[in-house]
């Protein structure tokens, strides 16, 4: 795999909430590249300020200190409407929470974002059920978000967040409902997406998933104290597949 | 036991020689395990002492056979020693001794050793080797269908993937009691110090710390992104 130019940019970013002896350090000092072909997992205790992190790199919410940049671009610098646009064209978000509007089925709530960007409404439709089969939940393209299980419902999100050209994916906790293959499957498919062109950056609390990333960031009350650093490329991989775990 | 059991379950499939057993064995175990070929003899050896496993005369070798080497197979009691180790679970007896765990345990009892950091450089250096596995399992999945070998090889992979995350799970859970410990302990001396009038302050163990030369390691051409990068 070789990397691509930067897509996002963190220099200096920190987030503070509400001000004097009640102010909360959700983020501090973080600087941050992700690169086109890279995915880069974040990792933390609760609250230690992983969706803080998301919010600043999808233009949700803006920094108190420091800069974001996508492609090219810093997000600060945008009106509400501008950041809007980017998000929707650049961006596909897998929140935490999900956040499927109710009154749409799943497939509609896949095509919404790409109908607001203009795209017509047969065309987003088929990438929709495109997106909601390469997660593997095709068949629940024409129900409810009440109708659908936990997983399926984590499902939909994904396929919404990687229907249509999206160059950031953002994913904060995107395995959380699932078991342990089904959330490989998600996995692949992030993986994949990215391999073929985007940036991605997830959230996730098991090691297993972070393990899909290039590298991990490790997060502790809003500051990086640590990453793995970059994957050693695969020969070096190859001639260390003997090797079992520490010295026995 | 693991390597007598796997030799008789391979020959329970059909007769082998020595070095045939040492290459099934590694070929379905994606190689993690090598065996010596030393090591397959004398377990053969003891096989053939203890009346599990004879030669098989040299007259049966087949005509396709150009060297005659010699070639192995279970007697009756082998069949029955072989199909019994699928139908008995594994003995998880006494715990095999863990060279991490033993390590927490004493930093956790030895003063000045910052335990928070050696948690983190461990986390890290567990989710490296987790990175390896995953990637070595994606690129397994890649080359063939899951099928066979490969299968068995990608399930050998989860296995030390399994592992390993249960190990980061256990280190979260180390790094959250030594901080719960730690902070209760502060709060004891704050306590007392309070009474006393004294006014040193105590010091949680919760607070962002130094990571030492974590991640220098494998830093291969990496651009940048890292922190303290130029
Ligand atoms: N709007 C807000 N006002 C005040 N504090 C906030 C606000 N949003 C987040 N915080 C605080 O910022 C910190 C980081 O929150 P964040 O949601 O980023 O954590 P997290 O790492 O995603 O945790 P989790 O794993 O529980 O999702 C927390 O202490 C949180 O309470
Ligand atoms: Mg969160």
């Amino acid at each position: 795999m070789s990397l691509g130019p930067v897509l996002l940019r963190l220099a200096g970013v920190g987030r503070t909430h509400g001000e004097g002896d009640l102010a909360v350090h959700a983020l501090r000092d973080v600087d941050l590249e992700v690169r086109v072909g890279e995915l880069v997992a974040v990792m933390g205790p609760s609250g230690s300020g992983k969706s803080t992190l998301l919010n600043l790199a999808g233009g949700l919410d803006t920094p108190t200190t420091g800069t974001v940049t996508l492609a090219g671009t810093e997000v600060a610098g945008m009106d509400a409407r501008g950041r809007a646009r980017l998000r929707r064209r650049s961006v596909g978000y897998v929140f935490q929470d999900f956040n499927l509007v109710p009154a749409l089925t799943a497939a509609e709530n896949v095509a919404l974002p790409r109908e607001l960007d203009g795209v017509a409404a047969r065309a987003a439709r088929t990438e929709a059920l495109d997106a909601l089969t390469a997660v593997g939940v095709a068949e629940v393209a024409d129900r409810f978000p009440d109708e659908l299980s936990g997983g399926q419902r984590q499902r939909v999100a994904i396929a919404r967040a990687l229907a249509g050209p999206r160059r950031l994916v953002l994913a904060d906790e995107p395995t959380g409902a699932l078991d342990s293959v089904t959330g490989e499957e998600v996995m692949q498919v992030l993986r994949a997406r990215v391999d073929a062109g985007a940036a991605g950056l997830l959230v996730t609390h098991e090691a297993r998933f972070a393990a899909w990333a290039d590298r991990t960031i490790f997060l502790r009350d809003g500051v990086v104290v640590d990453t793995t650093g970059f994957a050693p490329g695969p020969d070096e991989l190859l001639a260390g597949s003997t090797r079992t775990g520490r010295g026995r | 036991m693991t390597v007598r059991n796997s030799l008789l379950a391979l020959l329970a499939e059909q007769p082998m020689h020595g070095y045939q057993l040492k290459q099934e064995f590694e070929r379905r175990t994606g190689g993690t395990w090598p065996l010596n070929i030393g090591q397959v003899y004398t377990t053969v050896q003891r096989l053939v002492r203890d009346g599990l496993v004879v030669p098989v005369p040299q007259g049966e070798t087949g005509p396709a056979e150009d060297v005659p080497v010699e070639r192995f197979r279970l007697t009756p009691d082998g069949e029955a020693e072989a199909a019994g180790w699928w139908s008995r679970p594994v003995e998880r007896g006494a715990p095999a001794r863990d060279e991490l765990a033993i390590k927490l345990a004493l930093a956790v009892t030895v003063p000045g050793v910052d335990v928070a950091a050696m948690i983190q450089a461990q986390r890290t250096e567990t989710l490296r080797s987790l990175r390896d596995y995953t990637r070595l399992k994606a690129s397994a999945a890649r080359a063939g269908a899951a099928e066979g070998a490969d299968l068995a090889w990608s399930l050998v992979l989860d296995n030390l993937v399994f592992a390993a995350e249960a190990e980061v799970r256990w280190l979260d859970h180390v790094e959250a009691r030594v901080a719960r410990a730690a902070r209760a302990g502060g709060l004891r001396a704050k306590a007392s110090t309070d009474a006393t009038g004294a006014s040193t302050p105590s010091e949680g163990a919760t607070g962002p710390r130094a990571t030492g030369d974590a991640s220098t390691h494998h830093s291969t051409a990496a651009p940048s992104g890292r922190r303290g990068a130029p």
